[in-house]
C-alpha cells in the first residue's frame, strides 16, 4: 500500500528520535541514468524520502537554481512519463523508500487526471506534491488518487493561518509540507525560532507529520529545522550538484555530490535526539 | 445548462467561467488572492469608490472616449457602417490604464504600498507606471530581456515616469516568464506588494476585476450607438491577446443575443506554421498563470512560446472568460496573420488618418469577412484599442524601410 510506505517511513524515523531527510532533484537533470544513479545515492546516504522533481517550462514557485534543473531536463526532451518510468525503475529493487512526484499542474491536466493517477500508482509512486493545484481546485486529482492511494501532499506556509490551514489540511496524507520562507526555492534561509509556532500549528490541525523546506543548504541549518519538524526537505543545493556535473560533463559528479551531502546532511541531523 | 440572459453571471462563486478560469497559485498567494476578492467586493459596492474612478476617468484618463464612424473604411468595404471605439485616445495611448487606475486604487484602499506589473510591449507597463506616478507608489516592472531589447521607447518612458524596470532572463525572456517572475516576486513580499495584472487571466478574482475595469469601453460603446442609431450592432470585434480590451467592449453587450461578439486573435506566421499567438485557434485547455484556459502546448503539457507581430498579443494563453464564450459558442474567434495586420494598419492611416497600434490592426484585418455576411444598414463597433505611435518602428523594419 503506496500511503503506508510514506507513514511507516515517519513511523521508523521516530522510532529512531530522528527527523527525516527529504531529498529533492529533478527527473533528467543532467539526464534519466544519472537521475537514477543519483536517487540510489541519496537513499545509500541517509535521504529517507526521495521527492522527484517533474519538469515544467514556468515553474513560477521555483527560484534560479530548480528553474535552470528544469530547463536542462527539458533540453533533454524529459516528459512527465519518462520520470514515472524513472520512479518505476528505482522501485524495482527499492520497496521502501517513500517516492514523492513535485510539479506543476499543467503536465498533469494535459494527461488526464485519470491517467496520471493510475501510471502514478503503478510506477510506485506514493504521492504528490502540485504547487499550483490548490485544495480549491485538486478535488478531481483526489478522487483518482483515492483509488489508487496515493497521498495529496499540501504545501502550507507562513501566510497560512490556522483557519486557512483546516482547508489546507482537509483531504490532504502523508505529510505537509511546510514552505518556511515566503519566497521562491532556493531563497534565503528561515529562522527556526520564528517559525516554530507556525509548524506546531500545522501538525496540531492536520494531524500529519511535518516536513520543513526552502531555503536549507547544510548541516548547521537541517540541525536546527530538525528540531522543530518531523522533516527536513532540502533540495537546491542537491540540485546544484547536477549542475555542476552538467557543467564539467562529468555526470559522475552528480550522485557523488548529492551522496556526500545526503551523508553529511544526515549525520548531523541524526545526532538531534528528538522525543 | 441554459445560458440564456444569464451570461454575464459568471464567473461564480469559486471563480469559474464553466470549466474555465479558478484560482491556480501556490498555497503562499492564495490567503493574498481570497483577501482580494473580498476587498474588491467591498470596493465594488462602494460609491466612494465609484466616484474616484469616474473622477479620474473623466480628467485624467480622459474619458469618455468617443465613438467614430470610420466612414471610408466603410465606402472602401462596401457594406455595413463600421464605427470605430476611440481607446487608442486615452492618457497613454491604450486601453490598458483604464484597469491599471481600477487595479492601483484598489491597492490603496488595502493599504498596499508597493505595486508590481508585467509588461510584454510595455504598454501595460507604461500606464502602471504612469498611475504610480500620480499617487506616488513605487512600481516594479517586470520585463523579458527580448522584450527589454525590442521596446527601448516606453522602458524609457517607464523610468522617466520613476518606476524600476527588471529584466527577466528566465525561460525565453518574454511576457510569459515576466509574469512567472512577478508572481515570484509576489510569493517573496507579500505583506506590503499588490499585484496589478495587465490582462483578463491569471487567477480569480483577476479575470473578473479586469473584464468590470475595462467594461468602460462597453457601457459607453453601448450608450453611444443608442444615441447615434437608436439600435444596437449587429456586431461588436476586437483584437485578442490576454483579451482584457475585447472582455471590457463585449461584456456589456454579453446578454444581447443578437450582438454577434467577435475576437480576433494573432495567427503570427500562419497557425499550421506553429509559429503564432492564437490559443483558441491553436491550442487546447490547460494550467497557467492561476487559471485553466486555453493555452498554446505541446503533447506533454509543457507551455509553447507564442509568436506575433505585435508584442501585446504574444501570450500562449487567453483570459479564461473568452475560453467559456468559444466553448459555449456565445462569441466567435477569428485570426489574422503579421502580414494581414500590416496591411491593415496600412489601410488604417491612409484611409482615416488614424495609425492604429499593431493588435488592433489585427480587427481591422477581419473587417472585410465579418461584415461580408451583414446587411449593408448593419452596424459594427471595432475597439480601436491602442495608438500605432509605438509600432512604427517595428512597422518600418517589417516594410524594409530603412529610419
Amino acid at each position: 500500500m503506496p500511503t503506508s510506505r510514506i507513514t511507516a517511513r515517519f513511523d521508523k524515523v521516530k522510532a529512531e528520535h530522528r527527523a527525516a531527510l527529504v531529498a529533492y532533484l529533478m527527473g533528467g537533470d543532467p539526464d534519466l541514468e544519472t537521475s537514477f544513479q543519483c536517487m540510489c545515492a541519496l537513499r545509500d546516504n541517509g535521504a529517507d524520502i526521495i521527492e522527484l522533481g517533474a519538469p515544467f517550462t514556468d515553474p513560477m514557485a521555483d527560484g534560479p537554481a530548480i528553474q535552470r534543473a528544469g530547463l536542462r531536463s527539458l533540453a533533454n526532451h524529459t516528459k512527465l512519463i519518462d520520470v514515472l518510468a524513472l520512479a518505476a525503475r528505482f522501485r524495482e529493487t527499492d520497496q521502501d523508500t517513500p517516492l514523492i512526484l513535485m510539479g506543476y499542474a499543467n503536465p498533469v491536466h494535459s494527461l488526464g487526471y485519470v491517467a496520471f493517477a493510475e501510471a502514478a500508482h503503478a510506477a510506485g509512486i506514493d504521492g504528490t506534491i502540485l504547487v499550483d493545484l490548490p485544495p480549491e481546485e485538486d478535488q478531481v486529482l483526489r478522487d483518482e488518487y483515492a483509488k489508487h492511494d496515493i497521498s495529496v501532499i499540501r504545501l502550507a506556509t507562513p501566510t497560512t493561518h490556522e483557519a486557512r490551514m483546516a482547508k489546507v489540511a482537509d483531504g490532504a496524507s502523508g505529510f505537509i509540507y511546510f514552505v518556511a520562507v515566503t519566497g521562491v526555492t532556493g531563497a534565503g534561509s528561515a529562522d527556526p525560532q520564528a517559525i516554530a509556532g507556525n509548524v506546531e500549528m500545522v501538525r496540531r490541525v492536520s494531524g500529519l507529520p511535518v516536513c520543513v523546506g526552502f531555503g536549507v543548504k547544510n548541516g548547521a541549518q537541517a540541525v536546527e529545522m530538525a528540531k522543530i519538524a518531523d522533516g527536513v526537505v532540502v533540495g537546491s543545493a542537491f540540485v546544484e550538484h547536477a549542475q555542476s556535473a552538467h557543467e564539467s560533463g562529468d555526470y559522475s559528479e552528480a550522485p557523488r555530490g548529492m551522496g556526500a551531502l545526503a551523508g553529511e546532511l544526515s549525520a548531523a541531523m541524526a545526532a538531534v535526539a528528538k522525543a | 445548462m441554459d445560458l440564456r440572459n444569464t451570461w454575464d453571471k459568471w464567473p461564480d462563486a469559486n471563480g469559474r467561467f464553466g470549466e474555465f478560469g479558478g484560482r491556480y497559485v501556490a498555497e503562499t498567494l492564495m490567503p493574498l488572492i481570497l483577501d482580494l476578492e473580498k476587498e474588491y467586493r467591498a470596493a465594488k459596492l462602494d460609491p466612494a469608490f465609484k466616484a474616484q474612478m469616474d473622477d479620474m476617468w473623466a480628467h485624467y484618463v480622459g474619458r469618455p472616449s468617443p465613438l467614430y464612424f470610420a466612414e471610408r473604411l466603410t465606402e472602401h468595404f462596401g457594406g455595413a457602417k463600421i464605427y470605430f471605439k476611440r481607446d487608442e485616445l486615452n492618457h497613454t495611448g491604450a486601453h490598458k490604464i483604464n484597469n491599471c487606475l481600477g487595479q492601483v486604487l484598489l491597492a490603496m484602499r488595502m493599504g498596499k504600498t508597493r505595486i508590481i506589473a508585467e509588461t510584454g510591449a510595455g504598454q501595460h507597463g507604461v500606464a502602471t507606471a504612469t498611475i504610480c506616478a500620480r499617487f506616488g507608489l513605487k512600481c516594479v516592472v517586470f520585463m523579458g530581456e527580448t522584450d527589454v531589447e525590442r521596446q527601448k521607447p516606453n522602458v524609457f518612458r517607464m523610468r522617466l515616469l520613476g518606476a524600476e524596470i527588471v529584466p527577466v532572463s528566465s525561460g525565453t525572456g518574454t511576457l510569459k516568464d515576466a509574469m512567472n517572475e512577478a508572481l515570484r516576486d509576489w510569493v517573496t513580499n507579500v505583506d506590503d506588494t499588490f499585484y496589478c495584472i495587465g490582462t483578463a487571466a491569471g487567477p480569480h478574482p483577476y479575470p473578473e476585476m479586469v473584464r468590470d475595469f475595462q467594461s468602460i469601453i462597453g457601457i459607453e460603446a453601448r450608450q453611444q450607438i443608442l444615441e447615434r442609431e437608436g439600435r444596437l450592432p449587429d456586431a461588436v470585434m476586437a483584437c485578442i491577446g490576454g483579451g482584457s480590451n475585447a472582455i471590457g467592449l463585449f461584456h456589456p453587450f454579453i446578454n444581447d443575443e443578437g450582438v454577434r461578439l467577435i475576437g480576433v486573435e494573432a495567427a503570427g506566421h500562419g497557425i499550421e506554421t506553429g509559429e503564432h499567438a492564437a490559443a483558441l485557434n491553436g491550442g487546447r485547455p490547460g494550467i497557467l498563470h492561476g487559471n485553466r484556459t486555453y493555452l498554446l502546448q505541446t503533447d506533454d503539457g509543457q507551455i509553447l512560446d507564442a509568436h506575433s507581430i505585435s508584442a501585446g498579443l504574444d501570450y500562449p494563453g487567453i483570459g479564461p472568460e473568452h475560453a467559456f464564450l468559444r466553448d459555449t459558442g456565445r462569441a466567435e474567434y477569428l485570426s489574422c496573420t503579421d502580414d494581414e495586420a500590416l496591411a491593415a494598419f496600412q489601410l488604417c492611416t491612409q484611409l482615416e488618418g488614424i495609425i492604429p497600434a499593431l493588435e488592433p490592426a489585427h480587427a481591422i484585418a477581419r473587417i472585410g469577412d465579418v461584415i461580408d455576411g451583414m446587411h449593408k444598414d448593419g452596424l459594427l463597433i471595432m475597439n480601436l484599442c491602442g495608438r500605432g505611435d509605438k509600432d512604427v518602428f517595428s512597422v518600418a523594419k517589417a516594410l524594409g524601410v530603412e529610419m
